[in-house]
């Protein structure tokens, strides 16, 4: 920072909270608008089904049934179909993906028709009344299943089920596995995840039929991209259209996106010419919300014989689903580089293939293709470690890159920004106690004790900060990775910070308002931060991977310095003298020498404003933007420890004990980003030990609701015990922030699954399948004791 | 989430409720705490016609010392169970079990009443109740009448009361020097219901083992009983910890346990066995 930090650093309370807490924040099912109509839509309950005749007319006919209507009755409605932003290869299969669906249903949850009424019961009703023809087809859920010949094929036309496979290779991959004299092959199945935000995704589209503009409150996270694609979709004009995200409560990934709701509440918004509302359900959000995760990884390390590797070989498929949404195919891409994590060597091959099944569309899941490498990566270096000789943390030493302070390259071929991957595993081990915690192990296993510990590391290291736009056309993403910021002076001095980021639970306004507080000397209770509305902060892209902080965070700070400069020069004019005869600190010009000749930041916003005696030329007013575009991603990395306690006798996994350090560079506010850390780790603590998606053989999701898909609450979770490491600053951009949101999901499950492994290493087992659930640890120790009795 | 239509009728007393149901025969249905009703209900796979509310009848939730036993109304909420001196004096196990039950929003609306009248085998206060040899008392159009622990859970989500009987009550027999008892919930998460859970009651005499009785949560289509276990532990010694042992290993005779993503039926036997020995020897150290 350029000027003296009063509030950067410092655990600013929540701005956002007071709202929250006592309940006046508004989310999108909390406008009402007179004359709004309830959508509600019809799903296919078949996975895979060919759609015949769709009647509606019973449901028309019911009290306060307005309309309804098929995807045949609504073809005429599109410009285009739902937004695919991610052709990753130039012969990607990419479907049609429609709104409603006029063929077959390819999911459990697929759209078919769509039902308006005066009341969401009376819509409720009348979809129970629309009668729908399906016939039945045989479902593919199984990637392996779906790629074999003969396999029902998920979209006809493509005559495969294969939608891509997308290559990197660096090195002379072939010849250095050739010539290893250790090389580890291990399998790893990363299952599907559910997001689930606490808030469930909601539409409002009110039109205005006179003037032909629509406003749109929708809870997501990407107001300024739903804009764009409600455009391609529809062919309104952007100008027509403003998309505001209100409070949102939670996204996860599952808001970075753009559903076939969105396109329909618009739709019957235009042809009805009524406000039109959607409020999912949280049943709907387990079918027609997308998943994430779901990978089968085979994951190859060439090594020396003491362990040092020299080559990362990967072969991934990761399953799509029924359709590609906006990023589907490349939400695995977003891991591609880090396959070989905070470890060196010369030669790295990633290939991903996409997979087309009849489940539920994936895409991104906070982190998104980062925890599905570091999970591949973290457990096979313990494989390596074990095959030899080494323990996990002897192994993790001896291939961490050196610590660095210069941009530096990795196998995966970016350039990293700085880290010190010794410093946070030395940070972790302290933390946690470590010797303590072996020697504990040790009598639990001399003693032959029912409940034995297991400790766990995974020393990660991840990407965000998506991204600079250069890379994204490289990987023929098809938007920007930018973003802006306004900051507006009033004449008395407050202020207005107009951000294109748009947060649903990560505190920006707080965050932001330090960064422009301690850079205009203003307190941050004078600053309001705006966003989420594509009419008051038309610039952005919006909220995921880790972006917020260090693009628009980024973006805040130089817009902060463009009025600096401003003010600059109105105080040299005002105070008569040359601008370099001035200093600038805490808000205030000082003539050096002179101090009491000054003028405030604020004072100079009036004087914008009077417009009275500005220099010659300049315009009047104290407004500035910035929009930045990052040279480089920024990698947050760390140590996380995972101490569990395995209960022998019912498979049973409790975490006893859990550090996470995490190097994420400057910190803005250390509450917020304790939060962040905290949430994300039980989040993949849940992902290690609870949360599946499972599908049946005809592709019904039997882990449907809460009550089966195993969302943790408070009671199940440990605390846990953060640390900073060593706090190097990226050298990616100038205020040397990382990022935070994703750290937790990333690191976490490969440090519980270490935990799980090390316990049950006394029965020689060495894998275990995710989620670690008690029947499963059950089940390995009774394999490794020699079978069922 | 929005239940199918349905009429609502309230009950301020028991006749009424009786009356009531009388009137609209099955297709009505008892609204008490409604935790296990309305989302079935919102999920639309349950669509009772008629709802009788009897949440707000008088008199019926208070814990009554009849001398040697208790007499639980069945509209006191499992979350006041869970906190009840009486019950905790006198019948521990069940007070437990019911801190056991969902989460505080739970406890705090449903009633005791209502778990067992759902007859669902995966909730907790059914298998403790049978273990504890509980008297379950009915109004109908013909008056009381009270029906065994053993003879009330007929199926899954089926009970001995007809459609046109409320349960008023439950009586639970005071637990007296010498007995010890223990519930062993095996779940997921806490707010989950048992994968297997295993009620013990276990009546100490010299040593040995007088008598046990042994309740099985979500091991079958009701509530169940392990007479295997009983029947093995009865006079064995308490501190031979391999007789215990070898009991326990009877816990998944005559059960038909379900399975589904949180475990197959499979594992739930072999829990079951690894619970009853734990909940015996936990019982015998109380």
């Amino acid at each position: 920072m350029a000027v003296a930090a009063k509030y950067v650093g410092t655990s600013v309370p929540r701005k956002e909270d007071p709202e929250l807490l006592t309940g006046q924040a508004k989310y999108t099912d909390d406008f009402v608008v007179p004359g709004m109509l309830h959508m509600i839509v019809v799903r296919s309950p078949f996975a895979h089904a060919r759609i015949g005749s769709v009647d509606v007319s019973k449901a028309l006919a019911m009290d306060g049934v307005v309309a309804a209507f098929s995807g045949e009755d609504l073809a005429g409605d599109w410009a285009g179909p739902l937004l695919m932003a991610w052709a990753v290869t130039d012969d990607i299969h990419n479907p049609p993906h429609w709104p409603l669906t006029k063929d077959k249903a390819r999911y459990q949850g697929d759209g078919v028709a769509v039902v308006v009424a005066e009341s969401r019961a009376a819509a409720t009703d009348g979809a129970e009344a629309v009668d729908v023809e399906y016939q039945a087809l045989d479902a593919v859920v199984d990637m392996d299943a779906a790629l074999a010949d003969g396999a029902p094929l998920v979209h006809e036309d493509f005559g495969t089920n294969a939608s891509y496979t997308w290559t990197l290779t660096n090195g002379e991959v072939d010849k250095v596995f050739a010539e290893a004299p250790v090389v580890v092959k291990e399998r790893y199945v990363i299952q599907r995840a559910i997001p689930n935000a606490i808030e469930p995704r909601a539409i409002l589209v009110q039109p205005n039929t006179a003037m032909g503009d629509f406003t749109m409150w929708s809870a997501t996270q990407i107001p300024h991209i739903v804009k764009v694609a409600m455009t391609l979709g529809l062919g309104i004009s952007e100008s027509k259209l403003r998309v505001i995200a209100p409070r949102v409560g939670g996204g996860f990934g599952a808001k970075l996106q753009v559903y076939a709701e969105e396109m329909l509440a618009l739709a019957l918004a235009k042809r009805l010419g009524r406000p039109i509302k959607w409020v999912e359900e949280r049943s709907e959000n387990y079918l027609a919300s997308h998943h994430g995760r779901d990978q089968i990884q085979e994951v190859e390390l060439a090594a020396d014989a003491d362990g040092r590797i020299h080559g990362y070989r990967m072969k991934i498929l990761a399953n799509m689903g029924g359709y590609l949404m906006i990023i589907t195919p490349g939400t695995p891409l977003l891991g591609a580089f880090l396959y070989c994590g905070c470890y060196g060597g010369e030669a790295y091959h990633f290939e991903c293939t996409g997979v087309f099944t009849n489940t539920t569309p994936t895409d991104a899941y906070r982190g998104a293709g980062r925890p599905e490498a570091t999970y591949a990566i973290e457990r096979a270096i313990d494989a390596l470690g074990r095959r030899v000789g080494k323990d996990a943390i002897a192994i993790r030493r001896l291939n961490f890159i050196p610590a660095f302070n210069e941009p530096t390259p990795m196998p995966g071929g970016l350039m990293l920004d700085s880290g010190d991957y010794d410093a946070t595993l030395d940070q972790a081990l302290e933390l946690i106690g470590y010797d303590d915690l072996r020697a504990e192990q040790q009598a639990r296993r001399e003693r032959g004790d029912p409940k034995q510990l297991g400790i766990g590391f995974s020393t990660y290291l991840e990407m965000c900060g998506l991204a600079p736009s250069r890379v994204l056309s490289a990987l023929k993403y098809a938007a920007g990775g930018w973003d802006a910021a306004t900051i507006r002076l009033s004449p008395t001095g407050k202020v207005t910070v107009v951000v294109g980021t748009s947060p649903h639970g990560q505190g920006h306004a707080t965050t932001f308002s330090q960064i422009a507080a301690d850079d205009l000397g203003i307190s941050v209770d004078d600053i309001e931060v705006v966003h989420g509305d594509t009419m008051l902060a038309p610039l952005g892209m919006d909220t995921y991977g880790s972006r917020s902080l260090a693009i628009g965070g980024v973006a805040v700070h130089r817009a902060a310095e463009k009025l600096v400069a401003k003010a600059k020069k109105i105080a040299a004019h005002e105070l008569e003298v040359a601008e370099e005869d001035l200093d600038y600190e805490g808000g205030t010009f000082s003539v050096k020498g002179a101090p009491d000749k000054a003028r405030t930041v604020a004072a100079l916003a009036f004087s914008a404003w009077t417009a009275h005696n500005l220099p010659d030329g300049m315009e009047p007013g104290f407004e500035e933007t910035a929009v930045y575009d990052p040279a480089n991603f920024v990698f947050p990395y760390g140590a996380h420890i995972c101490a569990v306690e395995v209960d022998t006798e019912t498979g049973e996994v409790k975490v006893a004990k859990y550090v996470a350090v995490d190097d994420v560079g400057l910190v803005i506010n250390p509450q917020i980003v304790e939060g962040q850390v905290v949430g994300g780790v039980i989040q993949g603590i849940a992902e290690a030990l609870l949360e599946e998606a499972v599908y049946d053989e005809n592709g019904q999701l039997l882990s449907s609701s809460m009550t089966n898909y195993e969302i943790p609450a408070a009671s199940d979770v440990p605390s846990i015990t953060i640390g900073r490491g060593p706090g190097l600053p990226s050298n990616s951009n100038e205020l040397g922030v990382k990022g935070v949101g994703e750290t937790g999901t990333i690191a976490s499950p490969p440090a519980v699954l270490n935990a799980v492994i090390d316990a049950l290493s006394v029965y020689g087992i060495t894998d275990i399948g995710r989620p670690v659930t008690p029947e499963r640890v059950w089940r390995a120790i009774r394999d490794a004791k020699g079978g069922a009795q | 989430m929005i239940p199918a239509a349905f009429d609502y009728e309230r009950a301020d007393s028991v006749e009424a409720a009786v009356q009531l149901l009388s009137q609209h025969g099955d297709e009505a249905k008892l609204l008490a705490g409604g935790h296990s009703l309305l989302p079935l209900m919102k999920l639309r796979l349950a669509r009772p016609s008629v709802l009788v509310d009897i949440d707000r009848i008088d008199g019926l939730s208070s814990v009554r010392d009849t001398g040697d036993a208790l007499e639980i109304g069945a509209l006191a909420r499992i979350g006041d169970l869970a906190e009840d001196a009486t019950l905790k004096e006198h019948c521990g196990i069940l007070a437990y079990a019911c801190g056991q039950v969902g989460d505080p929003q739970v406890r705090h609306r449903a009633t005791l009443g209502g778990s067992v009248s759902h007859g669902d085998p995966a909730s907790d206060p059914p298998s403790v109740l049978l273990a504890l040899d509980a008297t379950f008392v009915a109004r109908g159009p013909g008056g009381e009448r009270t029906v065994a622990a053993s003879d009330f859970f007929t199926g899954l989500f089926e009970t001995a009361l007809a459609p046109d009987e409320m349960l008023t009550a439950v009586r639970v027999p005071k637990l007296g020097a010498g007995s010890g008892w223990s519930y062993q919930k095996f779940h997921r998460r806490q707010i989950d219901w048992a994968l297997v859970g295993v009620a013990a009651v276990v009546q100490r005499d010299d040593g040995h083992i007088g008598s046990a009785r042994i309740g099985l949560t979500n091991m079958g289509l009701t509530p169940l009983r392990a007479p295997g276990v009983e029947q093995a532990l009865a006079g064995a010694d308490a501190s031979d910890a391999a007789a215990l042992a070898s009991a326990a290993e009877h816990a998944p005779e005559g059960t038909s346990p379900p399975s589904d993503t949180n475990g197959s039926a499979e594992y739930r036997r072999e829990l079951s066995k690894v619970l009853v020995r734990r909940a015996v020897q936990e019982a015998l150290a109380s």
